[in-house]
């Protein structure tokens, strides 16, 4: 591309142009670390029954953070006796008010260190400090807020019915935003009079830890919350344990899938919030340069690691070539590297397997055709990182076309009419979210209307709200979280 | 919206391209830039930039040659020398620049043009009928003329805003090419009053139709509207600038003005530039900030820099 520089507006010497290149910015409060974390069992921190511990990773440098238990059947089981005390205890007879009062001061806490939290956040899971402080956090305590405000009014949440807790809930986190999904989960358990086991992700415990810490110092009755920390087998003990009488997951659809064949077999209630590949339609009538950011921030948000990330675009035929060209642009505006730098943008992949699931997937979709195109960053030599990507031209029965990719790689198709939008949309095995790109308000709401998708937003892309219901259609899962339907899997309608 | 032409002499009917901007998702976007964090070196080279970019302004009603010729004096030597030379025995200090240029009233215009002769500064002047522009266009184009001819390098226009929001495009249009015949060898700069468009689909129109008849700047605010400048629609203003160069390859300069007055402000529009439009607009031929209590701020900074700690303010001499 040339650049003719016009000539009539300079009277000037020689044109100097100043290089702005941000120095490093790294977020300077220092968090403590412990040198082993154990599990978090009626209202203390005891060592794990199994004897074991796993390392945790910071995926920025591959350097070992701390040791975390690595939980058995019997921590699983003390854990779940806990709960089961607590709730047939003093917590199902406390009224609703003073529940209440307990999840406000939960938020209180969690705001007053919000700043260490965050920064704990990023140095497990590799997200942008600039989203753990600007979106993880504050949403983080808008759950507990928003769910404490229930609390005393759950009479008026099915008008004319009474209802009652569940009573244990055993609740399985994703490590793509811990300490929010947490939030999810464990806000409306208490809120609706529930005591839970809880276990994060095994590459992100460190958050829930401190969030035990932070129940403790909320003065939380024991055994009301708990965390048990593992992987894979410690979450299947939990789902399958007799006295557990639900069962929330946030995770992938394999996963899901397994716990749903275990769960179905016995009385426990499930909710499921699983995959996507969720569609961002990009309309000719729309704000371009605003659909530009929206497509940005809808698939490079969290690394990609959303599960609502709106890792399909289909863009109206007849702006593909500006659309794309600006796209292209605004990605190498991305800054790439250390999480901890405030000026970050795309942070580090969350962990050695998802970058190499990653790299396998851009491998494949290279061998399938169609156009590659990927930023050229340098990226830091250490770590887990990616560069934003993207395939164009792809058939809609490629695989990055079809597979939820849960990194930062775009897949890019075209349409002509709406209709035609709406079938490509439509057109695979979730149905998590949407977004429409158009300043045309009645196509909107038209379009809207026909997309199979439990979370759609219109000319805006990855906006939640504690009060709003997230939640999927088809393999995407089933049961919703937030606002008031994401309190309802919480209670028995009597 | 609907689409709007106009009339360009020499060339027929053009279309001005119809843009829509969302503004919900537009203030987002101009909102990110204010958590870039600027550190160290990079502070300190964002700091000098900014000088260099500054449109020393004085637009009063009270305005007299005397305090136009003081102004002028600062423009020149920001720091007085004394301080400056003090200032050489620390390692990172550089000499302090020059501003871009100074902005005046037509009258004040021969006495600016007395001082600043030779110094390499430019002279702005604010003609046109500023800041409403509700005059005849002779008087609008005479109002020009003279300022040039007393020594005016540059011309800060306003556009008829009563035109714009009555649909009259082409009056508008025509207006702004007049003033830049008037001009001559002088720059142009094209007021827009953004706080008066109050949409931002207002400002991508306003800011195509100034880039179409000849602008060389295209510039937020007189400074006696609120809001003045904001980061969105200066955002805005620097899209329109990028498409236009897209598809044109001129390259037109942008100035927000009004209301930047701190250097941390001055900073996050130099990212927000930095990362549109990229290191091409980061110089004063392609982008200036119009303030004056932004300069001392400026300097103030600077020297927190430089020095490792803060100075008061009266170290620094008045406009």
């Amino acid at each position: 591309m040339t650049k003719k520089k016009t000539k009539t507006k300079t009277k000037s010497k020689t044109k100097k142009t100043f290089k702005f290149e941000y120095d490093a910015a790294p977020e300077s409060f220092k968090v403590e670390i412990e040198e082993k974390y154990y599990n978090f069992i009626g209202g203390e921190f005891v060592k794990p029954k199994s004897g074991k511990y796993f390392d945790t990773v910071n995926p920025a440098t591959g350097k070992v953070l701390t040791k975390i238990a690595l939980s058995n059947t019997q921590d699983v089981d003390a854990a779940v006796k806990a709960a089961k005390k607590a709730f047939e205890g003093e917590w199902s007879s406390l009224s609703g008010l003073e529940r209440g009062k307990y999840l406000f001061r939960i938020a209180r806490i969690i705001q007053e260190r919000s700043r260490e939290l965050a920064v704990l956040e990023t140095l497990d899971g590799g997200k942008p400090i600039k989203e753990s402080r600007d979106v993880d956090l504050p949403l983080v305590a808008q759950h507990f807020f928003y769910n404490a405000g229930w609390a005393d009014k759950l009479e008026y949440i099915m008008p004319g019915k009474e209802v009652a807790p569940v009573g244990v809930c055993g609740q399985i986190i994703p490590w793509n935003f811990p300490l929010l999904m947490l939030a999810w989960k464990i806000a409306p358990a208490l809120a609706a009079g529930n005591t839970v086991v809880l276990k994060p992700a095994e590459q992100t415990s460190l958050t829930a830890l401190r969030f035990a810490e932070i129940c403790y110092e909320a003065g939380l009755p024991a055994g009301v919350v708990n965390i048990i920390t593992g992987a894979g087998e410690t979450g299947a003990a939990l789902v399958e344990h007799k006295d557990v009488n639900k069962i929330a997951f946030t995770g992938s659809t394999d996963i899901g899938k397994l716990i749903a064949k275990t769960a179905g077999k016995t009385q426990k209630k499930l909710t499921m919030e699983l995959g996507g590949k969720s569609a961002n339609i990009v309309f000719a009538d729309a704000a371009i340069d605003q659909a530009v950011e929206g497509i940005v921030s809808g698939i490079f948000f969290n690394q990609g690691h959303v599960c609502c990330a709106g890792s399909r675009l289909l863009v109206e035929e007849s702006i593909k070539d500006v659309v794309i060209k600006k796209l292209k642009k605004r990605m190498k505006q991305i800054r790439v590297g250390d999480p901890l730098d405030k000026n970050t943008d795309l942070g580090a992949i969350n962990s050695k397997d998802q970058l190499k699931k990653i790299k396998d997937l851009v491998k494949q979709g290279q061998k399938e055709g169609g156009e590659f195109w990927q930023v050229e960053s340098e990226l830091p030599t250490r770590g887990n990182f990616f560069a934003p990507c993207f395939f164009m031209d792809q058939s809609a029965s490629s695989t990055i076309s079809r597979e939820e990719v849960f990194g930062p790689v775009l897949s890019i198709s075209t349409f002509r009419t709406p209709d035609e939008a709406i079938a490509k949309a439509n057109d695979t095995n979730y149905g998590l979210a949407a977004g429409i790109w158009s300043e045309k308000g009645s196509k909107v709401h038209e379009v809207a209307s026909k997309l199979k998708a439990g979370v759609i937003w219109a000319n805006t892309y990855n906006k939640f709200d504690a009060a709003s219901p997230f939640g999927g259609f088809k393999e995407s899962g089933y049961g919703r979280e937030g606002g008031r339907h994401g309190l309802l899997p919480y209670l028995e309608v009597k | 919206m609907f689409d709007v032409s106009v009339r360009k002499p020499g060339v027929g009917k053009i279309s001005i391209p119809h843009y829509p901007i969302d503004m919900v998702a537009a203030n987002e976007r101009a909102a990110s830039f204010t958590t870039r964090s600027i550190k160290a070196s990079s502070k300190l080279d964002a700091l000098y930039c900014a000088i260099e970019m500054v449109d020393l302004t004085t637009l009063e009603g009270m305005d007299t040659p005397g305090k136009v010729k003081q102004l002028c004096g600062k423009a020149i030597n920001p720091v007085p020398p004394a301080i400056q030379d003090k200032m050489r025995s620390f390692d990172k200090f550089r000499p302090i620049p020059k501003v871009a240029a100074v902005c005046v009233y037509p009258n004040m215009v021969p006495y600016a043009a007395e001082v600043l002769n030779g110094s390499g500064i430019q002279l702005a002047s604010v003609a046109t009928a500023f800041p409403a522009g509700q005059l005849p266009i002779d008087i609008k184009v005479s109002d020009v003329k003279r300022a040039v001819k007393f020594g005016a390098t540059e011309i800060d226009m306003v556009i008829d805003r009563g035109a714009f929001l009555e649909g009259k495009f082409q009056k508008v249009f025509d207006e702004i090419i007049k003033v830049k015949e008037a001009c001559g060898d002088a720059h142009l700069k094209v007021i827009l009053e953004t706080g008066e468009l109050k949409t931002y689909d207002n400002v991508r129109l306003a800011s195509w139709l100034a880039m179409e008849a000849g602008a060389d700047f295209i510039k937020t605010s007189t400074g006696k509207v609120s809001p003045a400048a904001t980061m969105p629609v200066t955002h805005v203003m620097l899209q329109a600038i990028q498409d236009y160069h897209e598809m044109t390859g001129k390259m037109i300069g942008m100035k927000p003005a009004g209301g930047i007055k701190t250097s941390k402000q001055a900073i996050h529009y130099l990212c927000m530039v930095n990362e549109t439009l990229g290191p091409d607009w980061l110089n004063p031929e392609m982008f200036r900030f119009g303030a004056s209590s932004l300069l001392n701020d400026l300097l103030k900074q600077i020297f927190k820099q430089v020095t490792g700690r803060y100075y008061y303010d009266d170290i620094f001499s008045m406009d």
